[in-house]
């Protein structure tokens, strides 16, 4: 199962190190990762989405994640009421007679198309975790070149 | 006034009540060492080897309670540490490894002598700082005392590059310390503290388990209370040992792979295990899925990572064992009725004794007896890991904390002999042994110069049995006798200690052994005696790996 753990921070150099060990050490891949700083300068915000087979070693990471000095709070969302959002840019094979298909599934999903490019386009898309699922397997269908993800944000709701 | 980061560094070190450091010099060091050349704040101690002033100042953290100190150059002298770090780690002990570095601006360019030790070492150090900058010096030296001195204690590490030693700025002494994610919780929940006091007014079959908690936080006294209130048996892991004077009537000894049979059967049977800064290590446990079924569990721990890890806990308790101790005391109003189970637990005493069979050689028992007998229960035994460890753990009858100094989590041969170096200036009142084997005592024997040069007067009882002698023992019971290199040679360790200025002693017959020792301790001097005993005597009572611990082979019984 697929875990959302958010992790307030100092932002000081070698803190993203300490936390991804801990994944690392225990053989866990870290699926997604989106860091920056909040309102504070002085701490970044981060949120790692991981698939965690046992539920003990989780609740392990999260104390361990509790314990290390530059940790100031964690939050698992796994059971907690959030919305989410991920942002992608897919640059796609591209023919004007495309266009109308094109913008058709951009429509059922919050996309549109920001650049063109020789027989390329880019494409914007926010959305959830499934829309974003869904828009990539239609996107696929004209053929993604490129495509480059922000990874899961969450917030509390 | 303005001082260099060297000077601020051996400034904030006098401040913090060091007495000693370890260490040795290097390129990247020496400015600090240049500052140290005619400083008089604290003593200065050359060991050997950076290995051997890692075990030192962990050694010297578990004889005081102090943090240990220790220092090093970058490069091969920071990864010297790695192993003493590690070893701090995972026995919770207290020290501060100062590294140095290559110059900020070289960093990351393989230079001379670099290596990344904040990045080797992240996993195996409560925390670690690279200085960037002299300003940031003090407070990263204050911090670094704070946290590895305060909540679950741990090592630190300071990284301070060839620049920051000689960057000049305002000497400004932080007074205090405060880190807004870094608040250890001391005092235990008031509603779990009562909930644990009904469970054990009202069990049947109590038993306390005790680990290296009661150390760290020094609550022995009232441990013991706890223990006489109660009435109940007392068990304790390595880490324990010294924790419950183990004269007691209610102790039981060390429990888990080479613990006592009783004690082992005692908490499988128990109906309430009392787990006091004690981490259900699986040395301890064995099997975990069989391990005390029927037992409910109050589980006090400084750190909630350590509660329910590995055993399903009833009541938690996070805080510090002395203050939820002088907490739960208040609440327990009248003991629980428990003769019946002081019965079983008697019983189970007469049935697996602890014992061995005498020989007219020198058993490895039989001489830990004798400097039992010889130093009355009171010096500092410091070991190194395998066969003779587990025998100084069941054969010397601890009566104090911080008198049993011996690596339980990591397991490091060569530890015990730098360890016992740090304990003795440490605690220079003490006699101080370091029980060894042939095999461990030849992994730091270098420190034989550190101890000579610098007149620390410690005793190292050598087990030379001609084997390593703990993986020789799985060999025999599990590998069919097929000793893949186990056996091992020696030095003379005679001439070896004579021709460092210390005295060797060799003993070949049993009753040499009480001469010795007695012996031995008269000398003003570093003694090795080498102690030719019997080759392939097992450790008994063994649960092997992964069984249940009440699956015991071997022993008396």
């Amino acid at each position: 199962m697929k875990h959302t753990i958010s992790v307030l921070v100092e932002n000081k150099f070698g803190v993203l190190a300490r936390v991804a060990g801990l994944f690392s050490a225990r053989g866990y891949n870290i699926a997604s990762l989106a860091v920056s700083e909040t309102l504070d300068p002085n701490t970044s915000y981060m949120t790692i989405v991981v698939e965690a087979k046992d539920e003990l070693v989780l609740e392990q990471i999260n104390k361990q994640l509790n314990k290390l000095i530059d940790v100031i709070t964690v939050t698992d969302f796994t059971k907690k009421e959030n919305i989410d959002r991920e942002l992608v840019l897919a640059k796609i094979k591209y023919s004007p007679k495309d266009k109308p298909k094109i913008e058709a599934i951009l429509d059922k999903f919050v996309g549109k198309i920001i650049a063109y490019k020789d027989d390329t386009a880019i494409i914007e898309a926010v959305g959830n975790q499934q829309q974003i699922k869904l828009l990539l397997e239609e996107l696929n269908k004209f053929g993604i070149k490129e495509l480059a993800r922000t990874g899961k944000l969450v917030i509390s709701s | 006034m303005k001082l260099t980061g060297s000077k601020i560094l051996l400034e904030c070190l006098k401040r913090e009540g060091v007495e000693i450091v370890f260490g040795y010099p290097g390129g990247q060091m020496l400015p600090t060492f240049d500052a140290l050349y005619d400083y008089k704040g604290f003593r200065f101690i050359l060991t050997r080897h950076e290995q051997g002033a890692a075990h030192a100042a962990d050694g010297y953290a578990r004889a005081t309670g102090k943090v240990g100190v220790c220092l090093a150059t970058s490069g091969p002298g920071a990864t010297n540490l790695v192993t003493g770090i590690a070893n701090a780690f995972m026995d919770s002990i207290p020290i501060v490894a100062i590294t140095g570095q290559v110059p900020t601006a070289l960093i990351g360019n393989d230079a001379f002598q670099e290596a990344d030790i904040t990045g080797i070492t992240r996993p195996i150090t409560k925390h670690n700082y690279l200085v960037k900058e002299v300003k940031d010096l003090a407070r990263i030296v204050r911090e670094a005392f704070y946290i590895a001195s305060t909540g679950r204690p741990g090592p630190v590490l300071i990284d301070l590059p060839k620049d920051v030693q000689v960057g000049e700025t305002e000497f400004i002494w932080p007074e205090e310390t405060k880190l807004r994610s870094y608040n250890p919780k001391y005092s235990g929940h008031p509603g779990q503290i009562k909930r644990a006091a009904k469970l054990i007014m009202e069990a049947k079959k109590p038993i306390l388990y005790v680990g290296g908690g009661v150390i760290l936080s020094g609550a022995s006294l009232e441990l013991l209370e706890l223990a006489e209130k109660i009435g109940c048996p007392v068990t304790w892991t390595l880490m324990g040992i010294g924790g419950f004077p183990s004269t007691h009537k209610q102790s039981l000894g060390m429990l888990g792979m080479h613990g006592t049979a009783y004690a082992n059967h005692s908490i499988m049977d128990a109906d309430l295990i009392i787990a006091l800064g004690a981490r259900f290590d699986d040395r301890v446990t064995g099997r975990l899925d069989v391990f005390a079924p029927n037992a409910r569990v109050i589980h006090v721990d400084i750190d909630p990572s350590s509660i329910s890890k590995n055993v399903h806990v009833d009541v938690p308790i996070v805080g510090d064992l002395r203050q939820v101790l002088v907490e739960l005391l208040q609440h327990i109003k009248c003991p629980p009725s428990i003769s019946d189970w002081l019965k079983h637990v008697e019983a189970l005493k007469r049935k697996y004794p602890l014992g061995y069979k005498d020989k007219n050689k020198i058993l490895p028992q039989y001489v830990i007896q004798q400097i039992d007998e010889l130093t009355k229960g009171e010096a500092i035994i410091c070991t190194e890991v395998g066969q003779h460890q587990m025998w100084a753990a069941q054969w010397y009858n601890y009566l104090k904390p911080r008198t049993f100094i011996s690596s339980g989590g990591l397991g490091t041969m060569g530890f015990g002999f730098p360890a016992s170096i740090g304990a003795k200036l440490g605690r220079p009142e003490k006699i101080v042994f370091d029980i060894a084997g042939d095999g461990s005592i030849q992994m730091n024997i270098q420190e034989l110069g550190t101890c000579v040069a610098n007149k620390i007067n410690v005793k190292v009882a050598i087990l030379n049995n001609g084997y390593l002698g703990m993986v020789r023992q799985w060999q025999e019971l599990f590998y069919k006798k097929r000793y893949s290199y186990t056996p091992i040679s020696s030095p003379d360790f005679v001439k070896l200690a004579e021709s460092y200025g210390a005295v060797g002693i060799r003993v070949t017959k049993k009753e040499e052994v009480r001469p010795a020792i007695e012996k031995a301790i008269k000398t003003d001097n570093t003694v090795f005696i080498d102690f030719h005993v019997e080759g392939e005597e097992n450790v008994f009572p063994m649960v092997p790996a992964g069984e249940a611990i009440n699956n015991i082979i071997g022993g008396l019984a």
